[in-house]
């Protein structure tokens, strides 16, 4: 087995014994630094004297070792025995203990970025170092970080048993969207470091659809990620300019992706629920059905959006649907739609706000009121390729 | 999200202060920093030589013009900056807050957003 296959059963099997391990012992932290250590045994051992017959229960016993060890010099600086420390474990069958894993790491007394960071790092099984660059911040910071969210998930009584899954799924599923968008916003770094990101958020979707299939709505947040990852090559140029979804070359998704996705979404809308991954899915699945943007049922787009907007409220689906509203009964209909959100605070001079009016007037034929709305939303976007194409909208408005 | 968290220093507002302030102004920006590490929000931070000690290039018809000083011709100057990773626009105006220059008359504190960004960043 090559290096770069033992890193990947490596990523696959690591967080499965760190789940069994905090089954078993509780506490988070000195699981997580066991495993650690177990991992970077196996990454030099293997490559040399060839990987065990069961790397899993090869990784469970050097991890158990190593947390016996800690726990004893620590029971023993505090002059106390642990009883149950001592005993060996037992290889626990292939149950679900990396979405147990998930929940841990989505704890609620963790801030987001915390959340994803420990998730990337214990369930993803991503180095720090990677976790790091991915998010573009000194390793130091990122340690920080991680280290502060183990301490925070100890203090918080983290552990075993674990809380109601229909409460605690949402937040995973939350973290895997900010994952999946932190990798799909071009808004800084390399790419390719973004894209794996991206593509570390699908893996996990997996592991969880994989647990839960029944489930709408980790079905639908599965397809919502490969039906945008499927449009990830045609969303740029490659000189790095934006390419919107209405010019983007349809030959150029990812058809496999597009499938597994349509499939997928398909199949999330038959759950006895619907939430806003089914529905943003479904979205994506529409205009995935879509040959050419001509062709896109703008009509289906409004409906979803109507629904979306009714069952989670929020201004930035409302500013979709004008978007979907115009092109099913024209340019004015969607800037009215548009005109009720400039007194929510949450939109308040919010760079998308101006780009679909700026794109909404330029529809109507109002040029010259467009070019000043593309040069205010340029103004205002957080994104150097937003800025560029919305810069390069308003130019063409010009001449 | 990135941001730019910036002094603007005024060297006259700096010269009136008192040994004391000057010292308390120090431990203020140590405990910052250690928070800022320990939180995991810090990337990276640098303070500035005064500005008399600034030179301002020009390229004028292909030669090159030096001159001693500082670029403007006005009363504050950048004097270091916090480069940070937090949550929000809104944290990020907490921690500027806390930045001792905040509470002084005559020095600011802007806080900007970072929209692209290249290069290592192992501080």
């Amino acid at each position: 087995m090559t290096g770069l296959a033992i890193e990947d059963l490596l990523r696959e099997v690591m967080p499965q014994v760190l789940g069994a391990l905090v089954r078993r012992y509780g506490q988070f932290e000195g699981c997580e630094d066991a495993v650690q250590e177990a991992g970077l045994a196996a990454s030099v051992q293997w490559p040399v004297e060839g990987v065990p017959a069961n790397p899993r229960a090869w990784l469970m016993t050097v991890a158990s070792r190593r947390l016996i060890d800690e726990v004893r010099s620590e029971s023993a600086r505090r002059e106390r025995e642990s009883a149950n420390a001592a005993e060996v474990p037992v290889e626990v069958a292939d149950t679900d203990d990396t979405l147990l894993l998930l929940f841990l790491c989505c704890h609620p007394a963790l801030t987001a970025a915390s959340q994803t960071a420990l998730t990337l790092r214990a369930v993803g099984g991503l180095t720090t170092a990677e976790i790091a660059r991915a998010f573009l911040v000194p390793e130091a910071t990122m340690a920080a970080r991680i280290s502060r969210a183990k301490q925070r998930i100890r203090a918080a009584g983290g552990s075993f048993p674990l809380p109601d899954v229909s409460q605690r799924l949402p937040v995973v599923l939350h973290v895997l969207y900010l994952i999946f968008n932190e990798g799909y916003t071009a808004s800084s770094g390399s790419s390719l470091d973004r894209a794996d990101l991206a593509g570390e958020a699908i893996r996990l979707a997996r592991l969880v659809h994989a647990q839960r299939p029944a489930d709408g709505e980790v079905t639908g947040l599965l397809a919502l990620m490969l039906l945008t990852h499927a449009r990830r090559v045609a969303r740029t140029t490659a000189g790095g300019d934006l390419v919107p979804l209405d010019s983007q070359d349809r030959t150029r998704w990812d058809r496999v992706l597009i499938e597994e996705g349509l499939e997928l979404a398909k199949g999330s809308l038959g759950a006895p629920e619907l939430g806003p991954y089914q529905l943003q899915a479904a979205i994506a699945a529409t205009h995935a059905d879509a040959a050419t943007a001509a062709e896109t049922n703008w009509r289906q787009v409004y409906a979803l959006y109507l629904i979306l907007e009714r069952i989670a409220p929020n201004p930035m689906v409302t500013l979709n649907r004008a978007v979907a509203l115009a092109e099913v009964d024209g340019p004015r209909a969607g800037l009215e739609l548009l005109a009720g959100l400039d007194a929510d605070e949450r939109m308040a001079g919010h760079h998308r706000l101006l780009s679909v009016r700026a794109h909404l007037l330029e529809k109507a034929g109002d040029s010259v009121a467009a070019y000043e709305w593309y040069r205010r939303a340029a103004k205002a976007t957080a994104s150097l390729a937003e800025r560029r194409h919305l810069e390069s909208r308003a130019n063409r408005l010009r001449t | 999200m990135k941001f730019l968290i910036s002094m603007h220093i005024n060297p006259a507002v700096l010269e009136a202060l008192t040994e004391e302030e000057r010292t308390a102004i120090g431990e203020g920006h140590g405990r910052f920093m250690d928070g800022l590490k320990e939180r995991g929000e810090l990337i990276t931070t640098q303070a500035l030589v005064d500005p008399s000690q600034a030179v301002v290039v020009k390229v004028r018809d292909g030669q090159r013009v030096v001159t001693d000083g500082p670029f403007l011709e006005s009363k504050e100057y950048l004097g270091g900056f916090y480069f940070v990773d937090v949550e929000s626009k809104e944290r990020a105006i907490e921690l500027a807050a806390q930045i001792p220059d905040a509470a002084i008359e005559g020095l600011g504190i802007e806080v900007r957003q970072v929209m692209f960004a290249d290069g290592v960043l192992e501080a």
